[in-house]
């Protein structure tokens, strides 16, 4: 992927927290969220920007879950499997998952539209099993439901 | 307008349920108060078994064991005048307390006027008159002990970096909260930011810190945005920046996020992460009071913690000391989840039993199975097994118990989880956050989750649960951090309160609450069977055959044990065994 703008975003995240000490992890959240993951090239960039090698940069980024090497599908399906989420069920969601986009944890379905990622947690155990997609989020949620909720995504995505 | 709310139940009740409603909507209707009346019926209001249950808004007053015969009279005194029907009303002490929530829900958190109009920085504001050892001793009045999870005296912690001397002092709130199963700092976060960026400040204070610093996940976006919101609303106050409130006090506060590291939460590795490196923590001491961010004398404190220091300092130490116990103070908020009717936070004096927070806040097991245990404290933490139940909630009756406090994840568990399952989910989750830097947390917990997973698919022996309890032993001794020290409780106090179960798995190879898949068969009992065939429609194997006349039978060489068939069966012919 060649993103042209490269430099310029980059610089402009780099700016922002140039003067303060222990900046790389905030500097990489501020690039994550421009692309949504932290593309080897704007690390390339940040090292240069930064004069600290590429080694120090990906000493990090690959350290933290939350840092992501790959683009990110269109949607991101989050299964959670906090303690709460395991205990209602959230495995055999995952199962189903798996089952109808046959895709691992942490890949995206070949079409690039899902990516199937598990969380630990998302601070809403009240409404376990929780599955999130984007944005939305789905309570106490059944098997039998993981098609609709893909099928739901998968229209939007035909519509666009 | 009043507003009787009235609680939907499932069952028997249902048809009287409605009838009650309708004839409550009409009676209102035929006595012309319509307009000030309204009946909504409610998916939940808290009170169980108690027959046609409703709630009278504003007033709150819960009525229960309804019928209709009562309408005319809750109309008449309630509606009308506002009064009370002692006869029929819960007789509920709110078993409650809520210091660390108390303005959660209740004010607009992005308000600082809605904060300040509920006594907010009235803490600061009093902790400047009395001068940073007057707050320390008053902290030492109060007895707060951190919320993090290992109950270290606040006050300590403040005298020790007060007492060491530096050009620069830091404070860290630490709002890394991994714990699967506990959320309360991100909703003190979310709902009230003023008070915990206050209880910052007065730490600050008392320990000469001029800057400080929220640590908080990245995945929880509303609760930096808040805080980010508070903190720039509270420097156009003059609130944090130079001359505070107009004394000499200077304080500045920025925020630093987490990146999805449990480690994180340990503090030399929240130390390592603010400075931008690997989230690995080093051995102490020096402790990070002595030497913390950049080498400068560090306090970190817990978010709920600091949200309890600016309560403290504004009733003052000896106010807050008489709640709670001799050696636990205050309140402790937990999140309640797991096989909960009223799943939750609930924020409770410290001394309170456990049973009372189960059965009477959280309304007992669904679906009124069997309560099994409950687990406190995430994956540092252990289960506690029924008969324990009646122990008060302190820091070191816990710890007796095999658990701690932890930081509030408070998971109950009925009888259909599986306690090996249990300690292998927790195990597994510290094994995957491990940061790999010390031997006995990297080798020893993969290796106790090995043997964990053999046992699960029944293919244990004997000697490996003496192997589980040493290897667990050593991690507690050895490792380098709290997450390594800590990562075998679950499995210590599995053992120790559970040992039948695991002896079920290696000596029976049957698992007892049928949750181990490769432990678990299924079959069809035709007596039952109608021959629907749900459950050859779901099998993603293709091992169940028959026909509405022969019925249905499982092939056990090609089933995978899924439990699809289980679930789908209306007629509870497949049997788990």
């Amino acid at each position: 992927m060649v993103i042209e703008t490269l430099s310029e975003d980059v610089k402009k995240c780099v700016d922002r927290w140039k003067d303060r000490e222990g900046n790389l992890i905030m500097i990489l959240h501020d690039v994550q969220d421009r692309y949504g993951y932290v593309p080897r090239e704007a690390s390339l960039e940040i090292s240069r920007q930064l004069d600290a090698p590429l080694a120090r940069i990906y000493e990090v980024l690959t350290f933290y879950n939350y840092f992501k090497l790959q683009a990110p599908g269109k949607f991101n399906l989050s299964v959670c499997l906090g303690t709460a989420c395991y205990l209602k069920g959230a495995p055999t969601l995952i199962d189903q998952v798996r089952r109808i986009l046959h895709v691992e944890e942490g890949q995206t379905t070949k079409d690039g539209m899902f990516h199937l990622q598990i969380v630990r947690c998302l601070g809403c155990c009240g409404l376990a099993p929780v599955v999130t997609v984007g944005e939305k989020v789905y309570s106490a949620v059944k098997r039998s439901d993981i098609v609709d909720i893909i099928a739901e995504h998968a229209k939007i995505y035909q519509k666009n | 307008m009043k507003r009787i709310l009235i609680q939907d139940t499932n069952g028997e009740l249902k048809k009287v349920l409605r009838e009650f409603s309708v004839s409550f909507k009409s009676q209102l209707q035929d006595r012309g108060l319509s307009g000030q009346a309204q009946v909504v019926v409610v998916s939940d209001i808290g009170v169980y078994n108690k027959g046609i249950v409703a709630k009278i808004l504003p007033e709150g007053f819960i009525y229960i064991n309804l019928d209709n015969a009562h309408i005319a009279d809750i109309i008449e005194k309630t509606v009308l005048k506002g009064e009370k029907i002692d006869a029929i009303a819960l007789d509920k002490k709110n078993k409650q307390l809520r210091i660390v929530l108390r303005n959660c829900g209740i004010i607009d958190p992005e308000s600082i006027e809605d904060y300040i109009a509920v006594n907010g920085y009235q803490g600061i504001a009093r902790a400047l008159e009395l001068g940073p050892e007057k707050v320390i001793e008053d902290m030492k009045k109060s007895g707060l002990r951190g919320r993090g999870g290992a109950g270290f005296p606040t006050w300590l912690k403040w005298n020790l970096a007060r007492n060491v001397k530096a050009d620069e002092k830091f404070i860290i709130c630490n709002g890394d909260e991994g714990d699967p199963g506990a959320y309360m700092d991100r909703s003190v976060l979310e709902g009230d930011p003023h008070s915990v960026i206050e209880g910052l400040m007065i730490g600050g204070l008392a320990t000469g810190a001029t800057r400080g610093f929220f640590y908080i996940r990245a995945e929880y976006p509303l609760a930096i945005q808040r805080i980010q919101k508070a903190i720039d609303v509270a420097y156009s106050k003059g609130l944090l920046g130079k001359n505070i409130l107009g004394s000499n006090f200077n304080f500045d506060v920025e925020i630093r996020l987490g990146a999805g590291a449990f480690v994180c939460g340990e503090e030399t590795a929240l130390i390592a992460s603010i400075e931008g490196l690997r989230g690995y923590p080093r051995p102490r001491p020096p402790f990070p009071t002595t030497k913390g961010l950049w080498g400068k004398p560090t306090v970190i404190n817990n978010v709920e913690t600091l949200a309890n220091v600016s309560y403290v300092l504004f009733k003052g130490g000896e106010e807050f000391g008489k709640i709670g116990t001799e050696g636990s103070k205050g309140t402790k908020v937990f999140a309640l989840t797991g096989k909960v009717r009223n799943s939750g936070l609930v924020e409770v004096p410290m001394g309170i039993s456990l049973r009372e927070i189960v059965f009477d806040i959280g309304g007992g097991v669904l679906d009124n199975r069997k309560i099994k245990a409950i687990q406190t404290g995430g994956p540092s933490g252990g289960v506690i097994p029924e008969h324990f139940f009646d122990t008060p909630v302190e820091y070191e009756t816990l710890q007796k118990l095999g658990s701690i406090m932890g930081s509030g994840g408070m998971i109950v568990m009925d009888e259909n989880d599986c306690m090996v399952d249990i300690s292998k989910f927790y195990l597994g989750f510290c094994v995957d956050e491990s940061c790999g830097k010390c031997a006995p947390c990297r080798i020893g917990g993969m290796e106790m989750l090995l043997l964990l997973k053999k046992i699960a698919q029944g293919k244990g022996v004997a000697e490996d649960l003496t192997k589980l309890s040493e290897i667990a032993e050593a991690m507690q001794k050895a490792s380098l951090c709290g997450l390594g020290q800590t990562a075998p409780n679950p499995v210590i106090s599995t053992l120790k309160y559970f040992m039948d179960e695991y002896k079920a798995h290696v000596f029976d190879k049957k698992c007892p609450s049928a949750k181990c898949a490769s432990l678990v068969t299924y079959s069809i009992n035709k007596e039952e069977c109608t021959g629907c065939g749900m459950c050859s429609r779901v099998c993603p194997v293709i091992a169940i055959t028959g026909s509405r006349q022969d019925k249905y039978a499982i092939d056990k060489v090609k089933c995978i044990s899924c439990g699809q068939c289980f679930e789908v069966c209306k007629f509870k012919s497949v049997v788990r065994q």
